[in-house]
């Protein structure tokens, strides 16, 4: 059995929750949510500075802060966070130990200067270059040096990660396979490893070639290569918070997986075929091959779009099927009626699957279609798409999970409960709003990274179409709704976090987080699957036609502009 | 749950349930749907970007493009003094990126087809042809060739849509297309 180890036992699962994965996990959160705020508030004056009646910024401030709100909110926030995940994900739900605790700090102490370097490098004004930074733009080298250093910090996290799967197998803390949450969570971890690698590659030539020390990097390889980086990390992200998924479902509601065959499988062809779709961002680029990015964009026969909506089908399924069996039966949607929807980690996670899935996922798809990308490319439709990724998708999914993660791994009673239950509403409103009206502006052609869509200085004038610059306008609209949104989240955190009451056994007894109750009464066989599942049937089947028709439209849509060839 | 242990120690072993099997099989035609519409309309479609591409110097495209310029020029736009250059039906078109303009304007026909090069001199660039809606990386040390038809006259705008520094919302350049 089990070795000892210095561990609480916590009161509300019963799990024992290793000291060392605690504090890391702890300063892992606190750090990521720092960077939400800073990226975050960024975010607030890129909008309004894109917002053509406000217009903020001068055109430098607003490169600076585009490029500060790119690093800090996708690179940062996501990461730190998804670290914070992984140890809760291998340590306290496998009962374990972490292992090498100390090059948990290591990890997190490299990534925390990387971090800081690179937002210094940002301030100080000469590293303007995106999150992106395409040579032969130049930044200066301690952005580049910040980048590799939070990378080498996140790679030694990731092996800590495995190292606790190790041990826990070793010591035998669980009996059977690892939770479905935990597998989730390798997945994520096995394409961090190839992410961070891609990243070595391109990154550390770049900071050398900053440096003088090598000549020329050639565009269109930086391309390929960054975007083994930047597109894989995006694919971290997806499996990180479809196992947040899990997880909520499981906690808030009881839920268990529809059939353990079914999302395992899913996940292991994200494993598979998520890293190979890099291409998608180079489907307008030179020197290519059509061959090549047909099957690339596609992974292979889109079977990573076939996991993604296998888990589209099996995390709302395996929520009808508990909210079922916890007696609400009526109708084809009064299980959906009767969900804890003043519950914030249960009504994030809610809309980040729904908005993942019709906003994100759809587009996603749309955009990285070989020839239809030629439409959108490097427009604000881009910008549209992954905000309904990575703003309504995943950092919905991990602001509600923190819900979670307060009570439990901080022992803090949440504050301002009203402004809990409203915040995930809010935020996901606005972060939908920025979404659509980006992918709108995006339709017209409203070029993305961009300060000025009147042309005012340009010797050569444009005009956009009146209706982008409406959409502009209301895109700051709800980019203010989402920034209270996030300030709402930020304020209750760090709030309950130093003042929130302590929680002890005894509110863990009379009011409890988890889920009480369920859990035990379905029978085995079969899984959950056997349940009749209609609303999720409904469900699904308007995803695929939104998905069919859109998808088609799009291609109506191609057919009208100049033939090319 | 999902936080614990599969309850079936087998797992792998449990049936798939008919709606599982239906929606999995569903998906996975609709990918093959997809991937076969990207190949159909490599057969059938208008629209595919071209595959040519060559690798050239800066100086070697720039060269081209101003030789092109002088052979074909025909007026200068308004009192920018940018050359506006008509080349002949079905020939070949150049236009280079640099910091921060499009050079030089284009005069096409409609109806007629065109092969356009487009490189860079220094970084990169995204040519946004607008209100067409046709958006291309241009990249500096790469010559991209394709074939264009303009199929309807009017005043185009070729927008800069790859970040490319301070001036880069400054950088639009135009192509008309006559009768
Ligand atoms: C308060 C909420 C947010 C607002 C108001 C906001 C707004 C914006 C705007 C207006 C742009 C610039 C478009 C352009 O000019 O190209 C942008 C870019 C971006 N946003 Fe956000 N955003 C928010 C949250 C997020 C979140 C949560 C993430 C990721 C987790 C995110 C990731 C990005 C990225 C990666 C870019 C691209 C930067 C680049 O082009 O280099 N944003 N955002
Ligand atoms: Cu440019
Ligand atoms: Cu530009």
């Amino acid at each position: 059995m089990a070795t000892t180890f210095a561990h609480r036992v916590c009161p509300d699962t019963g799990l024992k929750v290793c000291r060392h994965a605690e504090a890391l996990i702890k300063a892992n959160a606190v750090v990521a949510i720092v960077f939400l705020a800073i990226g975050g508030l960024f975010g607030l004056l890129v909008a309004l500075t894109r917002w053509p009646a406000v217009h903020i910024l001068p055109a430098d401030l607003f490169y600076l802060a585009l490029t500060a709100h790119g690093a800090d909110i996708l690179i940062f926030w996501i990461i730190f966070f998804e670290i914070a995940i992984l140890y809760f994900a291998s340590a306290v739900l496998l009962n374990c130990r972490l292992a090498t605790p100390r090059f948990g700090w290591l990890g997190f102490w490299l990534m925390l200067v990387g971090a800081l370097m690179a937002n210094v490098a940002v301030l100080q004004g000469e590293s303007s270059v995106m999150f992106t930074s395409y040579v032969p733009m130049q930044a200066a080298p301690h952005f580049y040096l910040g980048l590799i250093l939070f990378a080498v910090g996140a790679l030694i996290a990731v092996f800590v990660f495995f190292g606790t799967l190790v041990v826990a197998q070793h010591e035998k803390t669980y009996e059977g396979s690892i939770p479905l949450v935990t597998f989730g969570a390798v997945a994520a971890a096995i394409i961090a490893v190839y992410t961070i690698a891609s990243g070595a590659i391109i990154l550390i030539p770049t900071f050398l070639w900053s440096i003088g020390l090598i000549g020329d990097i050639d565009t269109l390889t930086y391309r390929l290569v960054w975007w083994g980086l930047g597109h894989s990390s995006q694919q971290i992200n997806v499996a990180a918070h479809v196992a947040v998924w899990y997880a909520i479902a499981a906690l808030t509601i009881g839920s268990k997986p529809l059939s353990e065959k079914v999302s395992r499988g899913a996940f292991l062809l994200y494993i598979a075929f998520l890293p190979i779709a890099s291409a998608h961002h180079l489907l307008t680029d030179p020197g290519i091959s059509s061959e090549f990015k047909v099957f690339n964009t596609s992974y292979a026969i889109y079977l990573a779009v076939l996991a993604s909506m296998i888990h589209g089908m099996s995390v709302p399924g395996a929520i009808e099927a508990a909210q079922r069996r916890n007696g609400f039966t009526r109708g084809v949607f009064g299980w959906l009626r009767n969900a804890p929807w003043g519950n914030p980690a249960f009504s994030g996670m809610f809309l980040s699957v729904v908005m993942f899935g019709f906003v994100g996922g759809i587009s996603g798809v749309v955009l990285g279609t070989e020839q239809l990308n030629l439409l959108m490319h490097n427009t604000l439709y881009v910008t549209g798409h992954f905000h309904g990724t990575v703003a309504a998708g995943t950092t919905l999914a991990f602001m509600a999970i923190t819900y979670l993660v307060v009570p439990l791994i901080f022992r803090r009673e949440l504050i301002l409960k009203g402004w809990c239950k409203w915040q995930p509403y809010l935020f996901g409103l606005g972060a939908f709003g920025i979404s659509m009206l980006m992918m709108g502006a995006g339709t017209l052609g409203v070029s993305r990274r961009h300060w000025d869509m009147t042309f005012s200085d340009a010797t050569l004038s444009f005009d956009y179409p009146p209706a982008a610059f409406l959409m502009m306008g209301l895109n700051g609209v709800f980019a203010v709704l989402a920034t209270i949104g996030g300030i709402m989240f930020i304020v209750v955190v760090v709030g309950s976090v130093l003042v929130g009451k302590p929680r002890d056994e005894e509110t863990a007894k009379t009011a409890p987080i988890i889920f009480q109750g369920g859990g035990a009464t379905i029978s085995g066989h079969g899984g959950e699957a056997t349940l009749k599942l209609p609303g999720t049937v409904t469900l699904v089947t308007v995803f695929f036609i939104s998905f069919v028709l859109y998808y088609f439209v799009n291609w109506k849509f191609l057919s009208e502009v100049w033939p090319l060839s | 749950m999902a936080i614990t242990p599969p309850e079936e120690r087998l797992w792998w072993k449990e049936p798939l349930a008919r709606m599982e099997v239906m929606w999995i099989s569903i998906a996975f035609v609709w990918g093959l749907v997809m991937f076969f519409t990207m190949v159909y309309w490599h057969i059938d479609g208008q629209q595919n970007l071209s595959n040519e591409a060559y690798r050239i110097s800066p100086d070697a495209f720039a060269e081209k493009v101003e030789a092109f310029a002088a052979e074909y020029t025909v007026r200068e736009e308004g009192d920018t003094g940018i050359p506006v250059v008509r080349p002949p039906a079905g020939g070949d078109a150049y236009m280079l990126g640099r910091l921060w303009e499009w050079w030089p304007i284009l005069e096409l026909k409609k109806g007629e087809s065109y092969r356009l090069h487009l490189s860079s001199l220094d970084w990169l660039h995204g040519f946004s042809l607008q209100p067409a809606n046709i958006n291309i990386q241009v990249h500096p040390n790469y010559e991209m060739v394709l074939t264009v038809t303009p199929d309807e006259a009017g005043v185009y705008s070729v927008v800069c849509n790859e970040f490319c520094g301070i001036g880069h919302h400054q950088m639009v350049g135009r192509i008309h297309v006559v009768e």
